[in-house]
């Protein structure tokens, strides 16, 4: 159980990094490289606090061994804003209170992000009515359904959908209505 | 408690001071909204920025050079001794720089139960492995600490042990055979009888007389809890996840036996607390390791290591028995029953607090006692107590309104009691019906039936419920607030207090520009580090108060400096504190627009570069003098499906009665969070406890439900905003109130769904099938 040196592509930078084999992402993220802007709640899979990008598809990153994802473009929390100005998302999420304490906080966001791609790539979820349709029809239920695997024990998820929906996913006036009330 | 209780008495007039109990907060006397600048506004989180980069530094992100991590081995026994432990292995896997057990552990000094001293932080008073008894089934019996947390969490797995185990009591049913009565019940009396309840009960025209269940809760933050700690010879920096910054470094102080002044805890964000962010055996484990090992050290506890070290809220078996006349009042109230609890801590989930304070009744009887079980301690968790009496207490007044053919909130508009009804006190601001004909109105209650099964929409039935919600207002004492001035007009307050999302930080920066009469964007408010003026406890959702108090007091040595520095050339020359008011940037007489001096200009003509005050809050006389509470009504719908018995929450309303809202936006997500915590509550969350073994069975997330995005619907906060007199800003705490009453709405809601009444949570689909 040794160490190996890995290289990977991190928020379009280029980096290389001598770890423990078995690392998860997260860890390697975490400790080796001090991302720490991607967070640890559970470990197995369950919270999705450690959701980042890798080639703009989201996965849990300690669920991830490091080792296997060498040479693949990972997109963290620091990396999604655009010139150092926040992402739409981002300042969203600031404007609906898309969170309290902030911790699941940067899995939430690089989820959305990945989740909207799914979605243009018309891909369904198990709430999906016409799986024949030529593009996924968006509502309030989809979106909720496509986000539920982020935990979020503060309570911030209306606030989460409302600022997805105003940036991301748009979706239709009167489901949006209903995530305000 | 004695402190308050000296509080009580009539404390000598002070001109322009604030007295509590006698005066109101001079910042009540503002007149009209312009004096509170964005007081109530919905400012976005200051701390908001930081938070959504990724960038908000929580405590397992303190970088230290040869930093070595911590892991945890656990103990698969609930009582008895440790007969062998081998740590060879351990000690023998790569990366390994120690093995620390109970056989080579610093010395330390257990830690005291939290409220028995006012450094007390300990949440059993249990020694931290300093012998080879072992209290609970997953208490540490080594820390192994590595180079990576790879290396340390494989050593920890090759530790092995060996028990001889005592008699354990690890079942409920067990336990409460032998029940024990508590001499009080957080500072409160454990029994309150009020004429012969029974009696009265017995002879009422209408009864109801229920057992209700509600099984143990984990807090479960996302943030694993987590310390990073580093000595430099006899001072201890700890960077923590922390809800009690103060009572933590006080006691670490206390254990490892330093000066209180050698020990600094830090924790400007945690990743949500609801109670459990306290003190517990994986700080001090971390800060002995770091000791012995002469290295910083970081612990970020497993998901599973949070269900075994970090207690959660325990089990309750509560009895409601109603009586009332054919009108609706109410001849008895009994509210009495049991929780499991250790020998080792404190924490008796007051569930018949509600109780005491909420309706008015002919007789009272309210007792509750508590099963000794050989278990990790239980502790505090969002509306301790009153989350779960309000599940009992308001879903038998509900089944009462059946019986005797009334509304529901009708039935508690006829027991609207008029003063508290169990300590006689007046109440400070009650506005409970109020929140609820807001709430009924805007929810849509008259579309109730109230007969149960009358509505459906295909498989689904569809039913409506409501609660009433309710919180008590606490002030703690000992908190101090330090203002610093710049000739620049920048305003810095600084408190050790805590923000984990409560949005304490911006909503106190709201308060501190409304209250000195300056801009938002000149307003720094510093806390989350022991190194600041004393701050009280993130707990009891007494934090805003509290500041409030702190930051009352030091205005008032502000004002009393600055009018002395202004001397005989100001405009305000001869005025005292009761004569002038914070606004504009300045100080200027309360009825005289014309007499006034800014801040800079006071600064500027006596040489100062800076103003620096502090004070600490006068104690809580008004809790003594006034009944303070706030108060809500909960609205739920929900829809139950006949075929699989899935109860789903479609809608939500809570409507508050919380004094006055500092921030709008970050009060409603305070509402909105503990709403949705509630729905966890009834519907999914339970800690699963084997009767056997002791052992927590599901200590994961996977298999402990938390409420997800699909399990929330739509959920509308309203609130009466009317300021309470006796409080600070007006303002009473929100961040518990918000989970009260919601399981009996839902309970409430699915009755009026289905026709079942529900009494045990949570509320599964196996329950309704």
């Amino acid at each position: 159980m040794g160490n190996a040196l890995m290289n990977f592509t991190i928020n379009g930078q280029s980096v290389e990094v001598e770890a423990d084999i078995r690392s998860s992402l997260l860890d390697l993220l975490r400790n080796s490289l001090g991302f720490t802007g991607t967070k640890k709640g559970c470990d197995q899979g369950a919270c999705g606090a450690c959701t980042v990008l890798v080639d703009g598809e989201r996965i849990n990153s300690c669920l991830a061994l490091a080792v296997q994802y060498q040479g693949r473009s990972i997109t963290t929390v620091e990396g999604l804003g655009i010139d150092g100005a926040l992402h739409p998302l981002q300042q969203a999420f600031v404007e609906h209170d898309g969170f309290q304490c902030g911790y699941c906080t940067p899995g939430q966001l690089c989820s959305a992000v990945g989740m909207a791609g799914e979605i243009e790539r018309n891909i369904p979820s198990v709430v999906t009515a016409d799986l024949a349709a030529d593009s996924v029809a968006i509502d309030e239920r989809e979106l909720r359904e496509r986000m539920s695997g982020n935990l979020c024990r503060c309570g911030a998820y209306n606030g989460i959908i409302e600022a997805i929906s105003e940036t991301l996913v748009k979706t239709p006036a009167s489901s949006q209505e209903r995530v305000r009330a | 408690m004695s402190a308050q209780s000296d509080a009580a008495a009539p404390q000598p007039a002070l001109p322009g001071r604030w007295q509590p109990a006698v005066t109101q907060d001079p910042m009540l006397r503002k007149h009209g909204a312009q004096g509170y600048g964005s007081l109530g506004q919905p400012v976005s989180r200051i701390d908001g920025p930081l938070k959504v980069q990724g960038k908000a530094r929580f405590a397992a992100e303190f970088p230290y050079e040869g930093l070595c991590y911590a892991a945890l081995a656990f103990s698969t026994i609930a009582r008895g001794r440790i007969t062998a432990l081998d740590t060879a292995a351990a000690e023998a896997a790569p990366g390994v720089v120690l093995v620390m057990t109970h056989r080579n552990a610093p010395r330390m000094k257990a830690p005291s139960l939290m409220m028995s001293s006012p450094t007390a932080a300990g949440a059993s008073d249990l020694p931290v492995m300093q012998n080879d008894e072992i209290h609970w089934n997953g208490q540490p019996i080594a820390v192994v600490l590595a180079e990576t947390q790879e290396q340390a969490d494989h050593a920890a797995s090759l530790v092995t042990a060996d028990y001889a185990p005592l008699p354990a009591v690890t079942s409920f049913d067990e336990a409460r055979k032998t029940p024990r009565q508590l001499d009080n019940l957080l500072g409160q009396p454990p029994v309150v009888e009020i004429g012969d309840a029974e009696a009265a009960l017995k002879g009422a025209a209408v009864q109801v007389d229920q057992i209700y269940r509600t099984p143990r809760h984990n807090h479960n933050a996302i943030e694993l809890h987590a310390a990073t700690v580093a000595w430099t010879g006899e001072e201890l920096r700890v960077h923590d996840a922390s809800q009690l910054l103060d009572l933590t470094a006080g006691q670490l102080a206390d254990i490892f036996g330093l000066e209180a002044d050698k020990v600094r805890v830090s924790s400007p964000y945690v990743g949500g607390g609801f109670g459990g962010k306290c003190l517990w055996d994986h700080q001090i484990l971390a800060c002995a390791a770091a000791k012995l090992a002469g290295r910083p050290v970081r612990i970020m506890l497993s998901r599973e290591g949070v269900f075994r070290v970090v207690g959660g809220r325990t089990l309750t078996e509560q009895r409601v028995a109603l009586g009332a006349s054919a009108d609706g009042r109410l001849d008895a109230l009994i509210h009495t029953g049991i929780v499991a609890m250790t020998s080792h801590n404190s924490c008796p989930e007051q569930f018949t607090f509600p109780a005491r304070h909420l309706y008015a009744a002919k007789t009272i009887r309210l007792a509750q006692e508590v099963a000794d079980m050989d278990m990790l301690a239980n502790t505090f968790m969002r509306a301790p107590g009153e989350s779960v009496g309000t599940f009992a207490l308001e879903c038998a007044i509900d089944e009462l309104a059946e019986k005797l053919g009334l509304d529901p909130i009708e039935l508690r508009r006829r027991i609207e009691p008029d003063k508290d009804p169990t300590s006689g006190k007046p109440f400070s601001a009650r506005h409970l019906i109020d929140a609820y004909d807001k709430g009924a109105e805007r929810f849509g209650w008259n579309h109730r039936s109230p007969t149960p099964r009358q509505r459906r929409g295909g498989e689904w039935l569809i039913g409506m419920g409501c609660a009433t919600a309710t919180y008590p207002y606490h002030r703690f004492p000992g908190g101090a607030a330090r203002i610093r001035l710049t000739a620049g007009g920048q305003v810095t307050v600084s408190t050790a207090v805590h923000d984990m999302g409560m949005g304490t930080a911006t909503a106190q920066a709201q308060h501190i520009a409304a209250r000195l009469g300056v801009p938002l964007t000149q307003v720094t408010f510093e806390y989350g580090d022991t190194s600041l003026p004393r701050g009280v406890i993130a707990g009891g959702s007494t934090q805003t108060a509290s500041i409030g108090g702190a930051v009352i007091a030091a205005t008032e040595v502000f004002v009393e400096e600055l009018l002395k520095l202004a001397g005989n050339d100001s405009p305000l020359a001869g005025l005292s504190l009761a004569e002038v008011e914070t606004r504009d940037g300045g100080i200027g007489h309360c009825d005289d627009a014309a007499r006034f001096e800014s801040y800079e200009s006071i600064l500027r003509r006596s040489g100062r570069d800076e103003l620096v005050c502090e004070a600490e809050a006068p104690p809580p006389a008004e809790m003594e003098a006034f009944s303070m509470h706030s108060y809500g009504a909960q609205f739920c719908e929900v829809r139950v499906s006949e075929v699989t018995g899935e109860v789903r929450v479609s809608r939500f309303l809570g409507s508050f009665d919380a004094g006055r809202i500092l921030n709008a936006k970050t009060a409603t997500s305070q509402f909105k969070g503990g709403i949705i915590m509630g729905i966890g509550l009834a519907l999914t969350e339970e800690t699963n406890f084997d009767p056997r073994t002791g052992r927590i069975v599901n200590a994961s997330l996977a298999e402990y439900h938390v409420p997800v995005q699909m399990d929330v619907p739509a959920i509308e906060i309203l609130y009466t905003d009317i300021p309470d007199p006796q409080a600070p800003m007006g303002a009473r705490g929100i961040g518990e109130i918000g989970i009260t009453g919601v399981g009996a709405a839902v309970a409430n809601a699915v009755y009026n769904a289905t026709g079942k009444r529900i009494r045990d949570l949570p509320i599964t689909l196996d329950k309704l099938m």
